[in-house]
This record gives C-alpha cells, structure tokens and sequence, in this order.
C-alpha cells in the first residue's frame, strides 16, 4: 500500500531563509508519529506544508490517489494560542466548522448536529456546548478543537502541541484518547514533552529544519545527538531530572 | 402626543425612520462582523477615504455618494491589498488609505468653486435629508448583505473564527475577504448620510458591544446589535428633533447612554 502522505526533498523558505530542507516523509495509514524539536525548527511549518498552508520552495508532496484533490481532508488541531479566544462562537458551532474539513459531506444539517454533539460528549464535554469559547479552560478549549479535528472522521490527525495549556490528568486522557483513536486514523502528533509521548507514539520524527526520521518510539539523548537535535528531555523516573542538550547544525 | 403624531405624518420624518431601520439592520450585521473580526480600523480608513470621493464629487458635480463608494470599495480593497499581497503593516496601510482619502477630499472641495453647503452633512450626517434614491439604496444593500449572510453564513463565521483553518480546508479565503471588506465599505458609505463620515464607526461598534453584554454567540450577537442599533437611531432621532440639535451626534450620545446604562446595571447587579 502506498503511503497516506509522501514527501520527498521538500524544502520551505520564509524570506529566502530555509526553515525545512530536503525533508522525507511519509504517512501511512496507521502511523502514530511523534514530532518533536527546537522552537523555530519548523516543526509546525511541516505540519502547515502538509495542510497546504505554505507553499514549497521545492520538492513535493503527494497524496494517495483515493484522497480528494480539491482539499486536504485531514483532521487538524492548530495550536490554539493563535486564535482570538474573545471571538463570539459557540463550542457547538467550533466543532461543527470541522464539516468543513469533510471528504463527503453530512447528509444534512441535523446529521452534522449529531455527530458534533456526540464528540462533545466522548470528550466529556457536552456540558459546555453552549459557552462561548473565550469561557472555557485551557484542557476544554484543547477537548473542542479535539472534536473539531474529529468531525470529518479524517484519515489522518494532526495535532500542533494539544499539551499546552492543560493539566497533567487531561494529558494522560488526550493521548490514551489518541492511542484510540489510531487504529482508525493516522496521528501525527507534535510536542515539546519527548518524554511523556514516547509512551504513545509508534515512531518519532526530529525536526531541526532537517528532518531525522526515528522507527521506534525510543530515543535516548543520544540519538538527539546524532540527530543535532537541541532539545529538552524529560526522563519520568523516581527522581525527575532535565538534561539540557544544545547542539547546532553544521 | 398629538405633537408626535403630527410628526410621523410628515414625509421626511417618515423617511428618517426608515432610514434608521434600514441603518440599524446594516450597522447591526457588518458591525457584527467588524467587531469580531476585530478590523474597526480597517473601517475607519475605509470610512474616512470616502471622504475623497465626495470631494471629487462636489468638484465634477455628480452625486457624492457615488463618488463615496467609489472610493471607499477602492480603499477597502486597497487596504486589503498592500496588507495582504504588498506586505505592508496593516495599520500603517490602514493609515495611508484613510489619509490619501481625506487628503485628496480637502483638496477636491478647496478647488470647487463657490460654497460647497451639502457639506456638513457627509461630515457629521442628517438624518432628516435622507432622499428617496438614497433610501432605495440603503434597502438593496440590507437585502444583499441578508441574502450573503443567509447563504454564506457558515463559511463567513468560520472564515472569521480561523482563517487558516478555512484556508486549509479548501475555502476560498481570499475571495470571501473581498467580498466582506467590499460589503462593509458599502455598509458605510450608504450610512454616511444618517451619522457622517466622522461618526460612523460608532453605528458599527456600540450596538454590538452593548449586546456583547448579553451573548457571545456570533448569532444572538448580530440580532442583538440591529436591536440596540435601532433603539440608539430611533431615540436618538426624537430627541434631536425636539431639542433642536444635530441628529448624527445625537444618535452617538444616545447610543452610548444605552450601552453605559445596561453596563452600569450589569455591574451593580453582580
């Protein structure tokens, strides 16, 4: 089977600054792959190349024949400290953009309502549909947008740092939740904590505007060397303690 | 009373309450969308840029709300332009179009010649020398922006809400902030006449934060607005008759006092 999503030497550029170069990848179907890397590494530009958001200096990226051509149909959770949380919008009416994302569309408007409602409600959440955005907490802003992402039952998941801004009982939830929901879907999930998702993902990809693509989901600090990947790594253990890694390309 | 009902028999009184129906539904709905959107400014230059088409306007002799729209589409689509495509810092495009218009409008009624007497009433409005054509104009915009609301609602909402979302969903974006920044510029250059150049941006921003006191569904928030968009106009146009003052400033002091009262009462009931 070919892959969901395959990228080959793709290479992004912000005012002729490359933030990713000659990156490979490729999705398949039942993937759950673990992002992680520096800030400014390009991590959610990858994330944005993929959803068509930014357009590539070179290289390409290619969908599997049976995806529509006109959109990407994937379910995409943005990190959410870029949105306008005083934006008068119900919680129902955020998840139910999430229709927009949809390879077929809902029969009818109740059908879209229903779906909605029972994500909501999975999510532990159906309480809340009626608040505005702006009234709810950190870990229920992350369970919406979570529902938005699922609306469209997408074939992949895309997931920019669902971590921020919850509490530590929410982030166990959310990735047994996606543990889930990766037997029906792709998950490509990006974080800061390396250490709290290699408990979940399958594989793990490095992104530091090169991208160093990790079969398992076990990393030690020194493969972040090999890989010149700065980053932080937690180590869950009975003395928690942080060893800081800086490296620089070239 | 028997004065009041003297009064609404008169044809132009008759005509400014219909044009603040007509102005509270319009204001009510791209105000919404303004405030939420949070591109007040963007509405500010457009607004204060008509004002060089009115000026055109006086100077060739053809009808200043003409001229109004003429340059208000092109500022707004001017502003969205070197925003978007230009690269140019968004309040600072905001700040060339809403001068280039004025600029331009100073220097348009300077070289008019002889007394230019319509004048003060594109500044500050008039309610009560709205003319027919006008409110017939005023009637095809609220159908318009009721018909694009009606279809487009959904992708309009969601669009504000996310862009990027939209955007990667396959919407088309960019053709949908066009046609909103074109629409709001006709919602302000067809209200001129009720509140003026100068105090538009009030018909589009008090009612709706008046009714951001009660609701923060997109919805509710835009049925709401035209609702205190119209108690604001409608006081706002009795009082200014029988105290004999400005009508246009008078709807903004109105406005507010409603929007300071319900406020006022919000806090002390808490």
């Amino acid at each position: 089977m070919k892959p969901l999503v395959d990228i080959q030497h793709l290479t992004v550029a912000y005012d002729g600054e490359p933030v990713l170069q000659e990156v490979n990848l490729q999705i398949a179907d039942r993937d759950f792959i673990g992002m992680i890397g520096p800030n400014g590494g390009g991590k959610t530009t990858l994330l944005k190349a993929i959803l068509g958001l930014v357009k590539p200096l070179s290289g390409t990226i290619v969908f599997r024949d049976d995806l529509p051509r006109t959109q990407r149909p994937f379910g995409y959770l943005p990190q959410v400290k870029h949105l306008d949380k005083k934006f008068p919008i119900t919680v129902t009416d955020v998840v139910r953009s999430g229709a927009l994302m949809c390879e077929k569309p809902f029969r009818n408007k109740r059908e879209e309502l229903e779906k909605a409602l029972s994500l909501l409600d999975e999510m532990g959440v159906a309480d809340i549909r009626h608040k505005a955005i702006g009234e709810l907490s950190g870990g229920q802003m992350q369970r919406v947008f979570l529902c938005r992402a699922l609306l469209s039952n997408p074939r992949l998941l895309i997931l920019d740092e669902p971590d921020t801004f919850v509490d530590n009982r929410f982030e166990g939830e959310l990735y047994e939740k996606l543990r889930q929901l990766n037997r029906e879907m792709a998950i490509l999930l990006v974080s800061h904590d390396v250490g709290t998702i290699s408990g979940y993902v399958k594989t793990i990809a490095c992104v530091n505007r090169f991208l160093h693509y990790h079969p398992s989901n076990i990393i030690t600090a020194r493969d972040l060397e090999i890989y010149n990947c700065p980053l932080q790594i937690i180590f869950h253990g009975e003395v928690p303690h942080t060893v800081l890694k800086t490296h620089h390309h070239e | 009373m028997s004065e009041l009902i003297e009064l609404l028999g008169y044809d132009f009184f008759q005509k400014a309450l219909l044009a603040a129906v007509f102005a509270s539904i319009s204001c009510g709905i791209a105000g919404t969308y303004i405030v939420s959107r949070r591109i007040v400014f963007i509405s500010g230059g457009i607004t204060h840029s008509s004002f060089g088409g009115i000026g055109l306007a006086f100077l060739l002799g053809f009808n200043p709300l003409v001229g109004a729209v003429l340059f208000a589409v092109l500022s707004a689509l001017g502003i969205q332009f070197f925003t978007s495509q230009a690269g140019i810092r968004e309040d600072s495009s905001i700040a060339i179009w809403w001068s280039l218009g004025m600029a331009l409008g100073v220097i348009f009624v300077f070289m008019t010649p002889g007394y230019t007497p319509n004048l003060m009433s594109y500044l500050f409005g008039n309610i009560l020398t709205v003319s027919r054509g006008e409110l017939w104009a005023m009637l095809l915009l609220n159908l318009l922006l009721l018909a694009i609301f009606y279809f487009f609602f959904r992708k309009i909402l969601y669009i504000a809400f996310d862009e990027e979302f939209a955007r990667a969903a396959g919407i088309r974006v960019n053709f949908f902030n066009y046609l909103m920044i074109t629409l709001i510029a006709l919602t302000v250059v067809l209200n001129i006449r009720v509140v003026g150049i100068i105090l538009i941006l009030s018909l589009l921003t008090i009612p709706q934060a008046t009714a951001n006191l009660f609701t923060r569904d997109f919805r509710k928030l835009m049925l709401l607005s035209v609702f205190f968009a119209f108690a604001g106009t409608l006081s706002g146009l009795f009082v200014s008759y029988f105290l004999n003052i400005p009508s246009g400033a008078t709807i903004i002091f109105t406005l507010i006092i409603i929007f300071g009262a319900l406020r006022g009462f919000q806090f002390l009931r808490r």
